[in-house]
């Protein structure tokens, strides 16, 4: 198939960027959109124009690292990762437009490459349980119930793409909170930090410069891993709980 | 040692022979006592003086996050790097099945004796038994260890753990988080060192890539990097270096590995007197959905519990081979693993599987669109799953995995049989290390699949996870204390000639990569490189290709230094620069690979030379030749690699010849 599109190309941080358009032949259905990417990349070097720079690691839909905005989409029109959409989602002659995350707390580095360290560092505030290696007692002495332990894998699932903050008007970054406040609340083991976890996390989100949650739903909608929308319940109900000292 | 003594050797042109080497830190006596005796023996680094030392570690995938996260809390300094924009997302995120740890919960008759004796039997006889045993020991500590970080594993309705059993052993002793334990151990590494960074006693320099090893005084002791995002050269100095930087399967291109995981880290110490253990032995994985065209980027796994109820066949004649599946006579269908291994049938060991639809393809009977010059595909059959259980139940078990093979393909796999095809997967070859996981340059560590240690020539399934995590939580922060406690070392100076050489070699390099300005893509190479090795050093190797192998690669890099082009700048993220570096370092490994392949006329576990096979077309190893193993030295850009043997003595387990018929 042929194709038009629209990428936005950045020289860097503190530069203005522009939409320039490129026209892609004989795309063939049965690549990911990714390599759609390298093979537009290929054509520029051959032409002597610099690739475009855009993230992208294990190609599996795991490790969170690519992530575009497509036609304003997070992540196109599937319920997935950009690396695992697939050209057949399109059509010959479609324009698509290519462009990063947008938002303030996750500046653009170059082209579609933007900088997501503000996630860690929510990590860093309380995303954790605190134990030491070697500290740990026997795995089997604590059971956890099924159901339980069913919700804080579905949680944990996370990829920390940042989809959730492209989709959202606010730039929110409270589904991503919110799951890895509810994997670790649902566990026994991460109790004992519950109060001082959420209040942290949030002060740092706040920091950040992201915004906050008015139950619109976008983020849950452009996760690729379906991270439910209530966890942001679990986080706000943690939170309430923790700031009211109960 | 004289080069006439090294003509006798196969492949003995290409190389000269040093002297042996031998691991001289694992303490002597029984098997199940040596890691205590070590801990206890190794030197003890006092609390006080702990905030005086400093560690750069390489890597933030299970090996390297663990161990961040361990010393930190020991008290150390640590600098911890990774190329990715952040620690979470090194590949053992994409890890599926599960970890392997001898807890018994089952009462099956597991025990660290009986998972040792697994590892090193599936390493066809090829790894150190002291290291193997110690890896058995220690793998009950790391579910501990994960549980209490609140790793999400499955457990049954009691909320006790539930375990499942895993390529081809039999008791059940792989813990799993559904079809993403690696994401979900990776999760809790990077949270247990992001925690550290938060206490300060971790740095984390995310978009950061080594480029050069600091040697000072036969000593590492720092590394030289490259700030991705504004170009920068960054000299980083410690009192030792840890190298936890994966694997370098990459260098075959398509390969399951994530696009920038790459040798330039180890490839660099190589150069710089670390030996590289057994470069030649590769994992190749028979389950990974085949490629589609040339302009695929990299191969995708799925997992190999899918053999559990999936048939493999491909047509019995040629001219099935562009029919629809469904309208093949069963008759005219070859079953080919069940015809050849009635007893193990589709669960034949992973190389096995992997050689026989080679064989399949090679013949002409492949499936699936011609790529190159033939069709590479067979197929994996579950519609009598579906008669017998019922596509709900296939569903429960598999839902997933057919859901990521329909994404891919767009095919149905409930309708149509799923073609799969293998794909490079794991590289048990890596960076000589003694029973410290230290390598041959002092203060220099290598763990993970970075280094060479546990795995021998073969790898079992749900031991890499076992592996990464034992070095970086358990074993590394308790040997590399041996170490640490001689110091702090003489600080250095940036301006140390050592230091200086370092700086200005990384410097050269990339303005070298920038001028050549010829006509080519790094992508273009690294195609062709990984199209020599697929052909030549592959599932299966013979001496006449591997000499051609050699001699493609030698081409390809004198043309790679004279007619790649890489646009952009030195100080700005640029990705192609950052590409060329690493295709440059793998060119000179698949020569190195190819060499110690050619060397090896034995086959065993991963590595499968045509030459030597039984009458049946099995692996046929050597022991009284290739009972060792082989740690090369670099010899220097225009001089041959130096082979140094490490002979392995087996004091506990007799070594047998493996057999699935």
């Amino acid at each position: 198939m042929n194709l038009t599109l629209k990428i936005w190309r950045q020289d860097g941080a503190d530069v203005a960027g522009r939409l320039v358009t490129y026209q892609v032949s004989e795309i063939s259905e049965d690549m990911s959109f990714l390599e759609m990417l390298d093979t537009l990349n290929e054509q520029l070097i051959a032409s002597g124009e610099e690739p475009v720079a855009f993230d992208s690691d294990c190609r599996e839909g795991i490790c969170g690292m690519c992530g575009l905005m497509i036609s304003g989409q997070a992540h196109g029109p599937e319920v997935t990762t950009t690396c695992q959409l697939h050209m057949r989602s399109f059509k010959d002659g479609d324009t698509i437009t290519v462009e990063p995350w947008r938002a303030e707390a996750f500046p653009v580095v170059r082209d579609l490459v933007v900088d997501r360290s503000a996630f860690d560092r929510i990590i860093q505030a309380g995303g954790f349980i605190s134990v030491n290696t070697g500290a740990a007692p026997e795995a089997n002495n604590t059971p956890v119930p099924k159901v339980k332990a069913d919700r804080a894998f579905d949680t944990a699932t996370c990829i920390g793409c940042g989809a959730c903050v492209a989709a959202c008007p606010n730039a929110s970054g409270m589904l991503f909170m919110g799951a890895k406040v509810t994997h670790l609340s649902e566990l026994p083991q991460g109790q004992a930090e519950r109060d001082a976890r959420v209040v942290s996390m949030v002060n740092q989100h706040d920091h950040e410069g992201f915004g906050g949650c008015t139950n619109i739903g976008e983020c849950s909608a452009a996760c690729p891993k379906e991270i439910p929308l209530d966890v942001i319940s679990t986080l706000n109900a943690d939170f309430r709980k923790a700031k009211r000292g109960a | 040692m004289t080069d006439t003594q090294t003509q006798d050797l196969p492949g003995g042109d290409m190389f000269t022979l040093g002297t042996p080497i031998a691991d001289t830190k694992s303490p002597d006596g029984p098997i199940e006592q040596r890691w205590t005796t070590a801990k206890f023996e190794n030197k003890l680094v006092n609390p006080a003086n702990r905030r005086k030392l400093s560690v750069i570690i390489v890597g933030t995938g299970l090996a390297g996050a663990a161990a961040a996260a361990t010393l930190g809390e020991a008290g150390y300094h640590v600098k911890s790097f990774c190329y990715q924009d952040s620690p979470r997302r090194a590949h053992s995120i994409a890890a599926q099945g599960g970890i392997n740890a001898a807890k018994n919960y089952n009462d099956d008759g597991d025990s660290t004796y009986r998972l040792f004796y697994d590892t090193v039997k599936g390493g066809d006889y090829r790894s150190r038994e002291s290291n193997v045993y110690r890896l058995a020991e220690v793998s009950t500590n790391i579910i501990d260890q994960c549980v209490a970080q609140g790793v999400p594993f499955a457990r049954d309705y009691g909320g006790l753990l539930d375990n499942r059993s895993f390529g081809g052993v039999q008791v059940a002793r792989t813990f799993y988080a559904r079809g993403q334990t690696g994401q979900q151990l990776l999760i809790g590494a990077y949270q247990a060192m992001e925690r550290q960074v938060a206490g300060g006693t971790v740095t984390s320099f995310t978009r950061h890539e080594m480029l050069e090893l600091i040697v000072k005084d036969g000593k590492a002791r720092g590394i030289i990097a490259r700030d991705m995002v504004t170009g920068a050269i960054e000299t980083h100095l410690a009192d030792a270096v840890v190298l936890a930087s994966g694997g370098y399967g990459n260098v075959f291109f398509l390969s399951t590995n994530a696009m920038g995981c790459n040798v330039t880290a180890t490839w660099r110490a190589h150069r710089k007197g670390a030996y590289f253990g057994n470069p030649c032995y590769t994992q190749i994985h028979p389950t990974c959905i085949p490629v589609s065209g040339d302009h695929q980027s990299k191969l995708t796994l799925m997992s190999e519990s899918l053999r559990n109820d999936g048939r493999i066949w491909v047509p019995k004649n040629r001219e099935d081979c562009d029919k629809d599946p469904r309208d093949i006579a069963e008759e005219d269908r070859d079953y080919y693993l069940e015809r050849i291994y009635p007893s193990f049938g589709n669960l034949v060991p992973r190389d096995i599987a992997s050689r026989q639809a080679k064989y399949m393809c090679d013949e002409g009977r492949g499936v699936g669109p011609v790529v190159g010059d033939f069709r590479r595909g067979v197929y994996l059959d579950f519609a009598d799953a579906i008669a017998r259980l019922g596509e709900d139940a296939v569903r429960a078990k598999y839902g997933n995995l057919f859901d990521m093979y329909a994404r891919i393909t767009g095919e149905d796999p409930y309708k149509v049989p799923m073609r799969i095809y293998p794909a490079v997967h794991y590289t048990m070859g890596g960076l000589w290390v003694d029973y410290d996981l230290e390598t041959t340059i002092p203060g220099l560590y290598a763990t993970g699949e970075a280094n060479f240690s546990d795995h021998g020539a073969n790898r079992l399934g749900a031991s890499s996870l076992m592996q990464c995590l034992a070095d970086g939580y358990f074993v590394l922060p308790n040997t590399i204390r041996n170490y640490l406690a001689e110091g702090p070392f003489e600080p250095i100076s940036e301006d140390a000639p050592e230091v200086v050489e370092a700086r200005q070699a990384v410097e050269g390099r990339i303005k070298t990569l920038l001028s050549i300005n010829g006509e080519r893509t790094v992508d273009s190479f690294h195609r062709e490189l990984g199209n020599i090795m697929w052909e030549f050093c592959g599932m299966e190797r013979t001496e006449e290709g591997l000499r051609k192998a050699i001699d493609l690669i030698r081409g390809l890099k004198e043309e790679f230094w004279r007619n790649v082009r890489v646009l952009g700048a030195a100080d700005t993220l640029n990705q192609s620069l950052e590409k060329a570096g690493r295709v440059a370092d793998f060119i000179e490994l698949g020569e190195l690979m190819c060499i110690d392949a050619l060397h090896r006329r034995e086959s065993c576990g991963g590595h499968f030379r045509a030459e030597s096979q039984t009458e049946d077309g099995e692996a046929l190893r050597h022991d009284d030749e290739f009972a060792y193993v082989a740690a090369w030295e670099f010899g220097g850009d225009s001089a041959a690699p130096v082979l140094h043997k490490e002979d392995l003595v087996y004091n506990f387990i007799e070594l047998k010849q493996r057999s699935y018929k």
